[in-house]
């Protein structure tokens, strides 16, 4: 692409596009990528994970300054940075306030995705990229929640961790080489903490930048499902496209500025989210001999904990739940090849598509819900229901979206 | 599609916050770090009767001192005892081992407890105490129940009688009636004169000592608030710059 | 056509360019404000600040000659007792000194630019460090040839570049160091009593 474009210009620009192809890589990315003209709300959601990535791997640093990753320290260090270090509460809330803000921008940015048919052909491995972005969050937010060495860090990774005993036959050797000791310990903390600053926010970076690279290779979707490349004028150039910057750069300034008066109110009023940001038995140091009374995940796993809890053991073992909850995740990566619509958006889909993404968004919340409250055996069928129902949309797609009348897709874009 | 998800959140909202509740009743406590007096007389009643078992051991004096108003000096004079330096966290030195002894466990350090508890579950359990020779100390509390701690402030509450089953304690509310002074819940009486204080007196007391200690829990609560107005304010005014860029620029498509 | 107007394909260029400039502005502020945490948070922490806090030292035991070292933001800050004769002799040493009336500003506005370059005459308190590459100069008082220095007549000699300083800190000249040693800020809480780190007007 970028061969021998702007090649041989006059300048110090020019100077650097003769052995680097900076002009060319502005153009391909923002000034001659052509998106849809009809991006609405939804699309802001997409910069704004860019924004908060930036933040967390910003303040991120930041703390690693002023943290002792052992476990004698980890805990006073917190508080070293919210008390000692001139503005480390700010850093800190930024940090804390930006792992909740993050999950909400990418949920938004899949429920987008998924509205719209984002993952359908020719953009199935931009959806898989992100998928693997997202499964390599829930890592990183798994591994830094264990960071403060607070009660709830200590018995929210001994938890999960002991998901891995429900595997067959290598279960507790399993967990125990995960731990790299019999208990959540000193050593759990200071591999979580490796992972946490170094290898996994390299693998997310890596992966944002496949995921954005796979997408400008074959343009962006857009809220009616059509791709514009397929009508464009005498220069090649899509009739419904307009180059990304400006338009779309000065469009999602405003939409991070709306996304930052909200994250701020939050980092300043409320950086305890009441408290399901910071869960208030995280002020108590970790204590392996007492568990917390009431001990949730944060709320942006919630949905897939209340799956695992609604599982009940099967032959003694707690496997079954495990893998309901991995399947939850594992059915979106093939997402892609489910739907068999005729057509990309919910807009031009029949009633059983917008019935069934409706009912889906709803048992995500209630699940979402339910992973936050102590379970009862009322709340045990509404959590087995609505993990029914999840699975439900996803194997039932192939047939409802083929069978379904659909609308007639207009040739152009609309609104 | 907006609107649903709308909807959702605001009937889930409630659902969420209610969540977090439960359990015993809990008398409110409505604390104000701008009271620098409350602070002060706070923090004095904690050094005074706290701080030979509960140290606040992430927080320094230097840093309260500027926080509640007060001189280094009038800090170190006053509110510090022995050989401490004003720079310093704010420490005790109980041997851990001999105080779990003592009282069954080791007293916590108090830097987060509002944090970790709740300041209204502070405020009414330090105003909870009541006669009960079944107890080690000769006082149980309707909070907490069979307390390690005995009533440290009980020379100026006095010696308070509890009327009510477990069950109805549990519902009590130890509000005391800010003009006429007297309990309004009635589960408990005070024994006449057996404590320095008056009700009305030690409730201000206890109400000084929480603010405190919430205060302790999240000192840089003043600072986040007057720096957040700004940003807020930043933020909202920067809004009709960029929303009138965009309109600008978007003028070439419509 | 190519006249230069204000619109062009009816695209006002001077409200697009203000609008540029106001939110390029605005942004600018906003951005500087987002580094002001991120800078600040570089600053000495209260942890560090209490460490590095004013040092006390009681000076009722020094003896005439003797030396005393004082911790000072990790820092080594000397306190020597001068005899009347060495207080004597730092007056005549002018002509073989670079800076012999500490113009070069190494010192608190309320020390004297008097050979003896303290608040007391007896008393010298003295950053241990040498303002040549930061190593810590040896107290040499003995007075006499030295094989550093034919003409010794007692001060600081370090021990890394050779250089040389009298007993108030000031440098001799033809020695590496380019300035006088510093003195730190200083007072007497009584007459036993040193406290390095804080000025007289900040005691309280």
């Amino acid at each position: 692409m970028a061969g021998s474009r702007n090649k041989g210009n006059p300048g110090i620009m020019g100077w650097f596009d003769d052995r680097f192809p900076a002009t060319a890589m502005w153009e391909d990315h923002l000034s001659k990528y052509y998106a849809p003209k009809n991006f609405n709300f939804w699309y802001f959601f997409g910069s704004l994970a860019m924004l908060v990535l930036v933040n967390q791997i910003l303040t991120g640093i930041w703390l690693t300054m002023s943290y002792t990753p052992t476990n004698e320290g980890a805990f006073a260090s917190v508080e070293y940075i919210m008390r000692d270090v001139d503005y480390g509460w700010l850093i800190r809330y930024m940090h804390s306030t930006g792992a909740s803000a993050f999950f909400f921008v990418v949920y938004m940015h899949m429920f987008r995705g998924m509205l719209y048919g984002s993952y359908r052909n020719p953009r199935e491995l931009v959806w898989i990229f992100g998928m693997v972005i997202y499964v390599a969050l829930m890592a990183e937010a798994f591994m830094g929640y264990l960071l403060p060495w607070g009660q709830m860090s200590y018995w929210g990774a001994a938890v999960i961790v002991s998901l891995f005993e429900a595997v067959p036959f290598i279960g507790p050797d399993l967990a125990q080489w995960i731990r790299g000791d019999y208990l959540i310990s000193g050593a759990t903390l200071t591999r979580f903490f490796a992972l946490h600053v170094i290898a996994l926010p390299i693998v997310i970076l890596a992966l944002v930048v496949l995921h954005i690279i796979a997408l400008h290779e074959v343009g962006s979707n857009n809220p009616d499902g059509i791709e514009i490349k397929d009508k464009v004028d005498e220069n090649g150039i899509p009739l419904d496209g307009i180059p990304f910057h400006p338009y779309y750069s000065v469009k999602d300034i405003v939409g991070v500025v709306v996304f930052l008066f909200v994250f701020c109110a939050i980092v300043f009023f409320f950086p305890e989210g009441g408290g399901y940001f910071i869960e208030a038995p995280n002020y108590e140091p970790a204590n392996p001999l007492k568990t917390p009374p009431h001990i949730a995940p944060v709320w942006y796993f919630t949905p897939f904990y209340a799956m695992l809890r609604a599982i009940p053991p099967i032959a003694a073992s707690q496997f079954p739940g495990v893998v309901v909850m991995g399947a939850a995740i594992a059915i979106l990566f093939v997402l892609p090849w489910l739907d068999r619509s005729p057509v990309k958006s919910i807009r031009y889909k029949g009633w059983a598509s917008k019935i069934g993404i409706v009912v889906f968004a709803i048992c995500f919340c209630i699940l979402g819900y339910l992973g936050v409250v102590a379970s009862t055996p009322m709340r045990t069928i509404l959590a087995q229901i609505c993990t029914a129902i999840y699975f439900a949309y996803f194997f039932g797609m192939p047939f409802f979206t083929r069978m379904e009348k659909t609308k007639p897709v207009p040739e152009r874009v609309t609104g | 599609m907006k609107k649903i998800i709308l909807t959702l959140a605001v009937l889930l909202l409630p659902a969420l916050v209610n969540a977090a509740g439960g359990g015993v009743h809990l008398d409110q406590i409505e604390v104000d770090f701008n009271n620098k007096s409350s602070l002060q007389r706070g923090m004095k009643t904690y050094v005074n009767n706290c701080l030979g078992c509960h140290s606040m051991q992430y927080q320094r004096y230097l840093r309260t001192a500027e926080d509640i108003g007060l001189s280094a000096a009038l800090m170190k004079e006053h509110l510090i005892f022995g050989e401490q330096k004003v720079g310093e966290l704010i420490t005790n030195n109980m041997p851990k081992a001999d105080a779990a002894n003592w009282f069954g466990t080791a007293p916590p350090d108090l830097t987060l407890e509002t944090k970790l508890k709740g300041s209204d579950w502070v405020y009414t359990y330090l105003r909870s105490f009541y006669q009960d020779e079944s107890r080690p100390w000769g006082v149980n509390n309707s909070v907490f129940k069979d307390v390690g701690m005995p009533n440290v402030l009980g020379y100026l509450q006095g010696v308070q009688l509890n009327h009510c089953s477990a069950v109805e304690l549990a519902e009590n509310s130890t509000e005391i009636d800010p003009l006429t002074g007297v309990e309004i819940g009635g589960c408990y009486s005070l024994v006449e004169g057996s404590g320095e204080q008056t009700a009305k007196e030690f409730d201000r007391t206890i109400y000084d000592l929480v603010n405190f200690m919430s205060y302790i829990g999240a000192p840089h609560t003043m600072q986040s608030q007057s720096m957040g107005v700004k940003v807020l304010i930043f933020l909202f005014i920067f809004f009709f710059f960029t929303y009138a860029l965009k309109k600008e620029y978007w003028r070439d498509i419509h | 056509m190519s006249e230069i107007t204000m619109t062009d394909n009816g695209v006002n260029v001077g409200r697009r360019r203000l609008l540029i400039g106001a939110t390029s502005a605005m942004g600018a502020v906003g951005a500087a404000g987002v580094a002001v945490p991120f800078l600040g948070s570089w600053n000495p922490s209260a942890k560090a600040r209490a460490a590095g806090a004013p040092a006390k030292a009681d000076i009722s035991k020094l003896e005439e000659g003797q030396q005393m070292i004082v911790e000072w933001r990790g820092k080594p800050v000397w306190v020597v007792k001068r005899s009347k004769d060495s207080i004597a002799t730092l007056a005549t040493l002018s002509d073989r000194l670079s800076d012999p009336d500490s113009e070069l500003l190494q010192q608190p506005d309320y020390i004297p630019h008097t050979p003896a370059r303290s608040v007391r005459e007896d008393i010298a308190v003295i950053v241990g460090i040498c303002t040549h590459l930061g190593c810590s100069p040896s107290y040499r008082p003995e007075v006499g040839p030295q094989p550093f220095d034919a003409q010794w007549v007692g001060g600081f000699f370090c021990p890394c570049h050779g250089s040389r300083f009298d007993l108030s800190g000031r440098v001799f000249s033809g020695s590496p160091a380019p300035k006088n040693l510093v003195i730190p800020p200083h007072y007497y809480e009584s007459d036993s009593v040193l406290v390095v780190g804080l000025n007289p007007q900040e005691a309280s």
